[in-house]
């Protein structure tokens, strides 16, 4: 197990606006902190409204061109992207982790893995996509041509910067749009860096980086009547706010909104004491994968209660051998919360269960790591015992918690699962292929995973149900959210109808 | 008697700290009046979004929890109902939050401390009533 190198990067960085960094309009900057020691790695631009116009200017200029280029131009650079990101694999997953705090076994084999996957499927699906074309009666032809939607405004959150950034980038791109991306102001460090190394590839214009806060910079881009679409990923206010917004332009939106995701194990689980059993504990595991910070965290664990004190047992051990330490080393398992706000609000939440009587089976505290790292933001991955009435089984913590409760049958399964606001993610776990399917069916989720958990490979639709949102990204699907439908009727009978 | 009439005015659902206060009067002499919404899901979720007064339309699903410090507190009904024993206190701490609330070039982020509401006031609490108050 080795430990990578801490990445260097450059004092300051601008936004990306027509093909080049420039700095905010403005002049104003402010500091990038790594939550892995606090330390400050970089600066970035306090954008306005102003940065926020010129890359409104540069976009729509690009997309008077832009909007005419062929699928094999398009399908080229996704491609070429793709290769420069693979060819700087390593070095890019270092400064995710740097960014964000998660560990690098993570930024190597789930984020920058996935990021290159994604622009080469979205490079792919589109060389092998067709119009459609009808003949409505001997004379009548109905010809459907997808067309970009225009200039489109994206906002990413903080948990995995350049993989949810690439989720929304390459589906647009591929679409023919004109991107403004507003990246969190968490962690906007990976994508300069990004762009640094994949922006000759892209025409100038085409894809533009405005960085800054939310209410300064996010704010006027998706509140701009010259925006076409807006595509958020964050939390429920902002998404209902944004939906404001877009409500007085008349946008259609895409949103992906968090939810309070369900892992349910079935008493067939522990059946045998085989390689299975051993992948259903680690499923359970899952919800400490990036510190709890995925919108999908299986944060409910239900477990059948003729099952849960073998079953839990083996999953306490698993989770307090979690390794905890410097993110940089291969052999690190689960690294920092990537803010302090959210550090606090972690262990607000602890309190909260503990309060509200929920027993703690493991970890319940911050985790005080020594040295180098005393001053970032580490929480021991915690397993809390209560019941779905809980507000600890109720509301997103988005940190490494889960709360585990007990059922009787499969009606009380399903009835505990879908007791919940959200319906972004679910796990079902059984040896019985009736439950296997009848389950995930009845689960009110956009994404179920059975017999797995965290899987998010391209050309599976990944997307919620109830307040986690709408629209289907990691697939094909997406590319419908950033186009418009082109319908020509064509007529072929010279004769008039006779009307007037 | 008195003391019960003092300690039922005191009741709320919803308090703040001195530290909140503080950061509320810096917002207000930039934005005027302001609001909060809280918020659930994802990233920042789970926290208090705080936005000039009426940026943030409210509606008939949103429930009026009390005023902090003038400042009108809203939640939606589906989240409170499993917030609805719960008492909040509007604090706040260091840190830098993504989404559009307004403290956030501050460097600082809203934050919400809660405890369980107590049996008395539970019996004494009036109904949180539904849509715009403000």
């Amino acid at each position: 197990m080795s430990t990578h190198n801490r990445p260097e990067l450059k004092p300051e960085y601008g936004n990306f606006i027509g093909g080049k960094f420039v700095p905010a309009i403005d002049g104003h900057t402010f500091d990038v902190h790594t939550p892995i020691d606090n330390s400050v790695i970089t600066k970035v631009p306090r954008s306005n409204s102003k940065d926020v116009e010129a890359a409104l200017d540069a976009a729509h200029n690009a997309f008077e061109s832009w909007k005419n280029s062929s699928v094999t131009e398009r399908s080229n650079m996704l491609l070429k992207i793709a290769d420069v990101v693979e060819a700087n694999h390593h070095y890019l997953a270092a400064v995710e982790t740097l960014d964000n705090g998660k560990s690098i076994r993570e930024t190597i084999n789930a984020d920058i893995a996935l990021v290159i996957d994604h622009f080469r499927y979205f490079a792919g699906v589109i060389r092998a996509e067709e119009g459609t074309i009808s003949e409505l009666d001997a004379t009548t032809v109905s010809v459907n041509i997808k067309e970009p939607i225009g200039v489109v405004a994206q906002i990413i959150p903080w948990n995995f910067p350049l993989l949810m950034a690439a989720w929304k980038i390459a589906p647009a791109l591929a679409a023919g749009n004109c991107v403004i991306v507003k990246p969190a102001e968490q962690t906007p460090a990976g994508i300069c860096v990004f762009m640094e190394l994949v922006g000759h590839l892209i025409p100038d214009g085409v894809l533009n980086i405005v960085h800054g806060f939310g209410p300064e910079a996010g704010k006027p881009l998706a509140q701009s009547s010259r925006v076409h679409k807006v595509a958020f990923t964050g939390e429920t206010t902002t998404g209902r706010l944004i939906m404001q917004y877009a409500s007085e332009n008349l946008n259609p939106v895409t949103m992906e909104l968090g939810g309070k995701s369900p892992n349910i194990f079935f008493p067939s689980v522990m059946d045998a004491d085989d390689a299975f059993l051993n992948k259903a504990v680690e499923g359970a595991v899952m919800f400490a994968l990036n510190q709890g910070e995925v919108c999908t965290c299986p944060s409910r664990i239900l477990v059948h209660e003729d099952i849960y004190e073998d079953f839990m047992k083996k999953v306490v051990e698993r989770t307090n051998a979690i390794k905890m330490g410097n993110p940089f080393d291969e052999g690190t398992m689960m690294g920092a919360q990537a803010s302090e706000d959210q550090y606090n609000k972690i262990l607000n939440y602890i309190e909260i269960g503990k309060e509200e009587g929920a027993e703690v089976l493991c970890g319940g505290a911050s985790a005080d790591l020594s040295g180098d790292l005393e001053n970032g933001y580490y929480i021991q991955p915690t397993i809390l015992k209560g019941h779905n009435k809980m507000r600890v089984f109720q509301e997103e913590i988005f940190g490494p918690v889960t709360s585990v409760t007990t059922f009787k049958t499969v009606e009380e399964a399903i009835e505990i699962a879908n007791d919940t606001l959200y319906g972004l993610g679910a796990g079902v776990w059984t040896r019985d292929a009736h439950e296997a399917y009848q389950v995930p069916r009845a689960v009110e989720a956009g994404r179920v995973w059975v017999n797995c958990y965290h899987a998010y490979p391209a050309h599976a639709p990944f997307g919620g149900y109830k307040q986690s949102g709408f629209g289907r990204e990691t697939h094909l699907m997406m590319l419908n959210h950033y186009r418009q439908n082109k319908n020509m009727l064509v007529s072929y009978d010279k004769n008039a109808l006779g009307f007037f | 008697m008195w003391r019960l009439f003092y300690n039922l005015k005191l009741m709320n659902r919803v308090d703040f700290t001195p530290a909140a206060k503080e950061l509320m009067d810096e917002l207000r002499t930039f934005h005027g009046p302001i609001m909060f919404h809280q918020s659930g899901g994802c990233c920042d979720g789970s926290s208090p979004m705080c936005f000039a007064l009426d940026d943030f339309k409210v509606g008939e699903v949103d429930v009026f929890l009390g005023e902090v410090d003038g400042a009108p507190f809203y939640m939606s009904s589906s989240q409170y109902d499993y917030w609805k024993h719960t008492h909040l206190t509007l604090d706040v701490t260091p840190g830098r939050g993504s989404s559009f609330s307004i403290e956030i070039p501050t460097g600082k982020r809203f934050l919400i401390k809660s405890r369980l509401l107590t049996n008395q006031e539970i019996e004494n609490l009036p109904e949180a009533p539904r849509g715009k108050q403000h």
